[in-house]
């Protein structure tokens, strides 16, 4: 006689906040749309145990000046675009982008320098290019991040926009101006999930509202730390579905910024025969790297290249897909 | 996991004859329960029991292995659902599926694809572990000549037919190689067991997408004294088949239920449209408890990005790969060659020192000790530093074999320049670029 098959489903008692980016004019914003993440009761994609009622969504990453240090493979792909972010904006929109992520790479000391003003010209005109929520990040340097983001945050006044990136060294000024204009932030974390879970209440304390606030625990690309970043999202994961309410924020990974730096990624020079058709591993390199972290746990990915954007959205069909 | 000691303490004796060394049989159930002794220590325990307690304390899932030499795969005897509980043990074997209705040469030249392929990473060897020769011409005697020519290429093989005849033609051509039969059905059952039996092969056993069938044959199959088993949901979608697999492992480790207690074969390849969109589906089947992968694409970017993720699921997250501490030699360096100093996590070695070498301009390169950790991260917790880095330039032999007095320090840590001067008088300090891929442009300006 069969022994009957236990029940495997799990009782979480937790679950992931939701947060939408952008706002329509009825909202006081000027997006076309919104886009709502998390809300999430189960683990990634179980959906006999669970409600996830928002699937998770892609970000295109444009900057706001053309790239000179991009792969090939990738520079091939967007072409002569990149010269202008506002047509950026509309053709990554154009491949189904969910979100737009612009990165003010121009106000880096070393790449450009460029100040508020230009700042506020970038965000401005990306916001008239495209209805899609946005994701702001500044060149990645504190005292031009603060800069910039100030700029951008009260630019955007109104359109929910998320600001990144908050870290443990640099945040507050950021997050006096997600306040101060409505806006959301994206805290980063060093892939641990005590400073994940601190730096979140650090912002909090600040009385920016947790609902407010995207999870990024750095992103290790396909093996370059890859295994880190997935293995400190699933314990963020479970830590919150089982109930520990400051770490339970949608999650936000910049696969495409990881991706790209890889050598795998950039050269086909030099490189063992072994290592394949370079476009097609390049591109791999994106999505594979991608597909692992939606299963971690992603509610955002942030992608570079025109055609990952495709594969990515194919993927994520196909795992929110409850008809067998 | 294991049975507790009061259901263990059922199954004894229950005379506290005290042989065993502990005064009581709950004494000894207790220890038994916490694995702290074996159960031969009791001279008067049941067949019946000993029988009960063995098939308790067994491994949840099965480890089956396939294949012979280095392409050997085995897996099974993983113990947790997540790998940063524990780790997980047993990478995937990657299959090719080729069928047996090629001619002799194109099917020769396929196998030798597979079979030559290998890369390296992070100092090790990963390649794919073999081939799944599937029946579709229908003849026993193709299909026998097919398997024979991947098991002499060495691969391990995976025999696909649901005819016993072509099985057994399979099995007795794949003598020594060890090969996996798929499989199972609710039809031919019982002749794939008596030919599981008979050469000692494990079989896979093919579900249609519901597990309490799955389990019912599975227990059949055992009920045959076949154990070695391998399971296949049946399912072929991305959603469907993570929910199996997943409940499957739930179902072993969590409740020891051993019906499904298998290590799992996926096959990505029956929806996807290309090799890229097969890799994918099959890096769902790496993180996410396949044992044994069979793709319908080759191609070499799809596989080494594949094999990269494995490699990366499965180290333990323990024991981050690192090198020793020391002064590493590149290419045959002199006295006057360049020094470049890094952190000694393996990945970190093996980016600087790949990029050095295909530089072609010969160096020294310090590893210094930064408890494995990559150059960002060792920074941050004060494992690469001024004095660190000093210390390793002192001891290491830098000061015997380098004539000149210049150091490169990656560029992501260029802010301890300044500290790094003053703890090595007399030093120059460059600093050298952030990524390592920019390397050979930097050295051949040095």
């Amino acid at each position: 006689m069969a022994t009957p098959v236990p029940v495997a489903k799990e009782t979480w008692t937790g679950k992931i906040r939701e947060i939408t980016l952008g706002a329509t004019p009825a909202q006081g914003g000027t997006r076309g749309s919104t886009v709502t993440i998390g809300g999430e009761n189960t683990l990634p994609f179980l959906h006999f145990e669970g409600q996830i009622p928002h699937r998770p969504v892609v970000a295109v990453e444009i900057l706001d000046q053309a790239p000179d240090d991009w792969s090939p493979v990738l520079s091939e792909a967007w072409g002569d675009v990149v010269q202008d972010v506002g047509a950026w904006a509309k053709k990554a929109e154009e491949l189904g982008a969910d979100l737009i992520a612009l990165t003010l790479e121009s106000a880096h000391p070393e790449r450009g320098n460029t100040k508020a003003a230009q700042a506020r010209k970038t965000v401005r005109a990306v916001l008239q290019a495209t209805s899609l929520p946005l994701i702001i990040y500044g060149p990645g340097q504190a005292e031009k991040d603060n800069e910039v983001l100030v700029a951008a945050a009260e630019e955007a006044a109104g359109e929910r926009v998320a600001l990144g990136n908050c870290e443990d060294k640099n945040y507050r000024t950021i997050v006096a101006a997600a306040l101060a204009h409505n806006q959301l932030v994206v805290a980063r974390s060093p892939i641990d999930v005590n400073l994940g879970k601190q730096l979140n209440i650090l912002i909090n304390d600040m009385r920016l509202d947790l609902d407010r606030i995207l999870m990024d625990p750095t992103t290790g690309a396909l093996g370059y730390g890859l295994e880190y970043t997935y293995s400190v999202m699933e314990r963020l994961k479970l830590a919150a579905l089982t109930g520990d309410s400051v770490i339970q924020q949608p999650m936000i990974v910049t696969v495409g910024y990881e991706a790209w730096r890889s050598k795998e990624s950039r050269t086909s020079e030099g490189v063992p025969a072994a290592w394949g058709d370079f476009g097609r591993r390049a591109r791999l390199w994106e999505t594979m790297t991608a597909t692992a972290l939606l299963e971690a746990g992603a509610n955002v990915v942030v992608l570079r290249h025109p055609a990952s954007v495709e594969a990515v959205k194919q993927t994520i069909d196909n795992l929110m897909s409850t008809a067998s | 996991m294991g049975l507790s000691g009061l259901v263990i303490y059922k199954l004894l004796p229950k005379t506290n004859c005290k042989e065993c060394g502990f005064p009581t049989c709950l004494a000894f159930a207790m220890k038994l329960a916490a694995r702290q002794v074996e159960l031969s220590a009791c001279p008067y325990v049941s067949d019946e029991a000993k029988a009960q307690l063995d098939a308790a304390s067994a491994p949840p899932i099965r480890l089956v292995a396939v294949g012979a030499g280095d392409r050997k795969v085995e897996a099974g005897n993983e113990t947790v659902l997540f790998r940063h509980e524990k780790t997980f043990y047993h990478q995937p074997g990657i299959f090719y599926r080729l069928g047996d209705d090629a001619s002799a040469e194109a099917f020769a030249a396929q196998v030798q694809t597979i079979a030559d392929y290998q890369i390296e990473r992070v100092g090790m060897a990963l390649s794919a572990s073999g081939v799944a020769i599937e029946n579709r011409s229908g003849d026993a005697a193709t299909f026998g000549a097919r398997v024979e020519q991947a098991a002499k290429a060495g691969l391990a093989v995976i025999l696909m037919s649901e005819s016993a005849a072509a099985i057994e033609a399979g099995l007795k051509a794949a003598q020594g190689a060890a090969p996996l039969i798929y499989g199972a059905t609710e039809e031919n059952w019982e002749a794939m067991a008596g030919l599981a039996a008979k050469y000692k092969a494990p079989l896979a056993v093919k579900g249609n997408g519901d597990l309490n069938s799955l389990a019912a044959l599975t227990e059949k199959l055992d009920g045959k004294g076949v154990q070695d088993l391998v399971i296949d949901p049946g399912t072929r979608d991305w959603a469907g088949s993570l929910q199996a697999v997943t409940q499957m492992r739930r179902l072993a480790i969590k409740k020891n239920y051993r019906p499904l207690g298998y290590p799992v074969i996926a096959f990505p390849g029956a929806n996807a449209n290309d090799a890229e969109e097969e890799a994918l589906l099959a890096s769902q089947g790496v993180a996410k408890y396949a044992g044994f992968i069979v793709l319908d694409h080759f191609d070499p970017a799809a596989l080494y990005a594949l094999l990269t993720l494995r490699q990366n699921i499965y180290t333990d997250p323990q024991k981050p790969i690192q090198v020793s501490p020391g002064l590493y030699e590149i290419g045959n360096p002199k006295p006057e060659s360049p020094l470049l100093v890094t952190t000694n996590f393996s990945l970190t070695y093996f980016s600087v020192a790949g990029e050095v070498e295909g530089s072609g301009i010969p160096a020294w390169l310090l590893i210094a000790d930064s408890e494995g950790m990559s150059v960002l991260t060792a920074w941050a917790a004060g494992k690469f530093d001024a004095e660190r880095i000093a210390k390793a330039v002192n001891t290491m032999g830098v000061l015997d074999k380098v004539s000149h007095r210049k150091i490169i320090i990656p560029g992501l840590v260029s802010s301890i320049s300044g500290d790094l001067e003053e703890e090595l008088p007399g030093w120059q300090i460059l600093v050298g670029p952030r990524e390592a891929i920019n390397i050979p442009a930097f050295l051949k300006q040095f």
